[in-house]
């Protein structure tokens, strides 16, 4: 059967799944377990309303505990057995063999210069487009541009950003924009994704390309959330322009400039595609989710590859505890 | 208040040029990709992209004469034009590789032994000797011409119809859409009821799940790879489209849930309430006022969920395969970039083919996009 039929069949399959598992799970409920009349009509309602918020959120919880909740404790638990000798208890072994490795203490250290940078300078960028497309008339054209990479994929950018760092032999015109402007001021055509540490940063430069428009949606919509009158007061006291954005604007959305810097630092410690796309790893620009799938799917360690995961789990972890915490004090 | 309107005029000027040059600093990479896809694989790796928005005035590849001779009087003579294809302009040429600047256009050369060479403006040559040119190597020419620019449509046709050319690129774009669209429609429905739930029922636990749905938008999906693979290997689906469906529908759950929540607790008391009076039922209120009244975040989560699974590579990767029967283009375009990473003819065509798609919805539901970030920046 040709995978497109397939999947329409699986739309109307899941749909009419999800809306025939809601209605029928309803109507049971409600005219047979335990109907709203006869003698014991007020207590068969109380115990209906107590089960149906969990048959509406039976499927939700299903998958959440099948996909998210449950692979984290397997993933620790691979993380300590040994696949060649059957899924033995190893303890802490994989983590001592990952630890003994070079590569790793590479992608350790390449994970905490993109932890730094990326977000820095998305957020820098970011807080800047806002804050200049917010004062003209073409703002939201300009806003839409810049926001625009957000809808490319990783692989994608990377294809346009391996165009830009392209290299021709010397003596012929250069392809790559980043060649050209080099030559035309004198240098000699460089393999830019070769120099070492220096790539790095150019893979970083495709990442902060993309987030850059995130961080100027949210921090654009703060910005205009600021109280004019904290403003005004700041220009009649004789503030500067420069005064006003650093010592008003900037303090009154810190919380904002926050909730960007750690939505950025995930997708950081996540980034995969572009590695795998423009280097794989090669010339010291290995990164731990790039070691991580090496380990899985090209060496089949999987003891060594979960580690890897628990290791980012564990860089993750502050930010989901910060998170849980801010959710709750919301709801109170 | 003299003085602040007259900082305002002259600072507007620096603010509009520094959001231009930042606006031209984030679209020209996109650019050189879009207007490269559309240059022959020649124009490609001759010259930079830039350079093929003007008329370019450079020196050529060395072009060798190639045509049947015929014979005019007692001269054997071989006529044609160096550009069938295009419309260069020649300004100067040569014959040989130490003077390619040796004869303007028009000009006749004398090539020795009574053979005579000459070419104008257009490109058409003739050349002429006492002899038969049969089993002689033809003279090289040397030119410099200006072209105008030039565009063509091949490398799309090519691309999206031959399947060497493009190594199916086409039936890429085929499995990614079959990817998305499932992985789209079917977490929504499955999010929205349990955001009801959670928004508008209560029980004992609620705010507890609530903080657990928070806490699992983090859960890097690297560590779920593994376990499921294993686990859809138990369960007979092993890796194919409805592993992909499924991991995507989990992966895509909390974020579904958040955004619909945060929407739906802000929906007016009084109208489920008074619903609620009125004896509808629970599963009336939810189908009849929360799911249209919804629309906006639906819509928000629909295009993220949207972009998330047409652009991810990892988890098709894992859960679809590497085959080169169930590849999608951004597993396509890795392959591309490492057998043809030279040919940017079709990696820049095959790149924009599957950027294509993600830039169409974004540009035409970007308002829904922006709302759904300001409501759940926390993934």
């Amino acid at each position: 059967m040709h995978p497109a039929i397939m999947g329409l069949i699986t739309i109307v399959v899941g749909v009419g799944g999800c809306i025939g598992y809601f209605y029928f799970s309803n109507m049971l409920l409600d005219k047979v377990l335990f109907p709203p009349s006869g003698p014991n009509a007020g207590r068969n309602i109380n115990r209906a309303n107590m089960i149906r918020p969990w048959l509406f959120l039976f499927p939700a919880l299903f998958a959440l505990g099948l996909y998210l909740a449950y692979p984290v404790f397997a993933t620790l638990w691979l993380s300590l057995t040994d696949r060649d000798q059957g899924g033995a208890f190893v303890g802490l072994a994989n983590y001592r063999q990952m630890m003994s490795e070079d590569k790793f203490w590479e992608a350790m250290r390449n994970n905490m210069f993109w932890l730094v940078v990326v977000p820095a300078m998305s957020t820098g960028f970011g807080l800047l487009a806002a804050q200049l497309t917010d004062r003209i008339s073409w703002g939201n054209f300009a806003k839409s541009l810049i926001f625009m990479p957000m809808a490319i994929s990783f692989v994608g950018a990377s294809v346009i950003w391996k165009l830009i760092y392209d290299t021709r032999p010397e003596g012929t015109d250069q392809i790559g924009v980043l060649n050209a402007l080099w030559v035309s001021m004198g240098g000699a055509p460089q393999q830019w994704l070769t120099i070492i540490p220096w790539n790095n940063f150019l893979l970083m430069i495709v990442l902060v390309w993309i987030q850059t428009g995130f961080a100027m949606v949210i921090l654009s919509a703060a910005l205009r959330g600021i109280p004019e009158e904290t403003i005004e007061a700041a220009i009649i006291d004789g503030a500067s322009p420069t005064q006003i954005f650093f010592k008003i604007k900037v303090p009154q959305i810190m919380p904002t400039i926050v909730v960007v810097w750690t939505t950025i630092t995930l997708v950081v410690l996540k980034v995969f595609d572009i590695v795998l796309a423009m280097t794989n790893g090669q010339w010291e620009t290995q990164v731990l989710a790039n070691y991580m799938y090496d380990k899985l799917f090209r060496a089949f360690d999987w003891g060594v590859g979960s580690a890897s995961a628990m290791v980012i789990m564990l860089l993750v972890t502050p930010i989901l505890v910060w998170n849980v915490r801010n959710a709750r004090r919301e709801m109170r | 208040m003299d003085n602040i309107a007259g900082q305002k005029s002259t600072l507007t000027w620096a603010v509009h040029i520094s959001v231009l040059v930042l606006v031209l600093a984030w679209v020209f990479p996109t650019l050189g990709l879009f207007v490269s896809s559309f240059r022959t694989s020649d124009q490609i790796s001759s010259s930079g992209w830039w350079a093929s928005l003007t008329t370019q005035e450079r020196q050529l590849p060395a072009i060798r004469l190639s045509g049947d001779e015929f014979r005019d009087a007692d001269l054997y003579v071989i006529e044609g034009n160096l550009f069938p294809e295009s419309e260069s302009t020649v300004t100067a040429w040569g014959t040989s590789s130490r003077a390619p600047e040796a004869f303007e256009a028009g000009h006749t050369a004398d090539l020795g032994d009574g053979e005579t060479l000459s070419l104008d403006e257009t490109g058409n040559f003739r050349l002429s000797g006492p002899e038969s040119w049969d089993g002689k190597r033809l003279p090289r020419v040397f030119t410099t011409a200006s072209s105008p620019p030039e565009f063509t449509l091949g490398n799309y046709v090519n691309v999206l119809t031959s399947d060497t050319a493009g190594a199916g690129i086409g039936r890429s774009f085929i499995n990614t859409l079959t990817v998305a669209i499932p992985a789209t429609v079917i977490p929504i429905l499955v999010a929205a009821f349990a955001a009801y739930a959670l928004a508008w029922m209560d029980f004992p636990g609620r705010s507890l799940l609530i903080a657990a749905v928070v806490g699992l938008l983090v859960v890097p999906l690297q560590l779920a790879l593994i376990p499921l693979l294993q686990l859809h290997n138990q369960i007979g689906i092993g890796k194919g489209y409805l592993g992909v469906w499924l991991a995507h529908t989990g992966f895509g759950l909390p974020l579904a849930i958040y955004l619909l929540r945060n929407y739906m607790v802000g929906l007016p008391r009084d109208i489920i309430e008074n619903a609620r009076v009125d004896g509808a039922s629970e599963f009336q209120i939810f189908v009849k006022i929360i799911l249209p009244l919804s629309f906006p975040a639906l819509a928000s989560f629909a295009i993220f969920q949207f972009l998330w699974t047409w652009n991810d590579l990892l988890v098709a990767l894992v859960f679809l395969g590497t085959d080169d029967e169930t590849l999608v283009l951004t597993g396509r375009l890795v392959n591309l970039m490492g057998s043809r990473g030279g040919q940017w003819e079709i990696l820049a065509t095959s790149a924009f083919v599957s950027i294509v798609v993600p830039l169409i919805v974004f540009f035409a539901m970007q308002k829904y996009l922006v709302r759904g970030l300001l409501a759940g920046s926390v993934k």
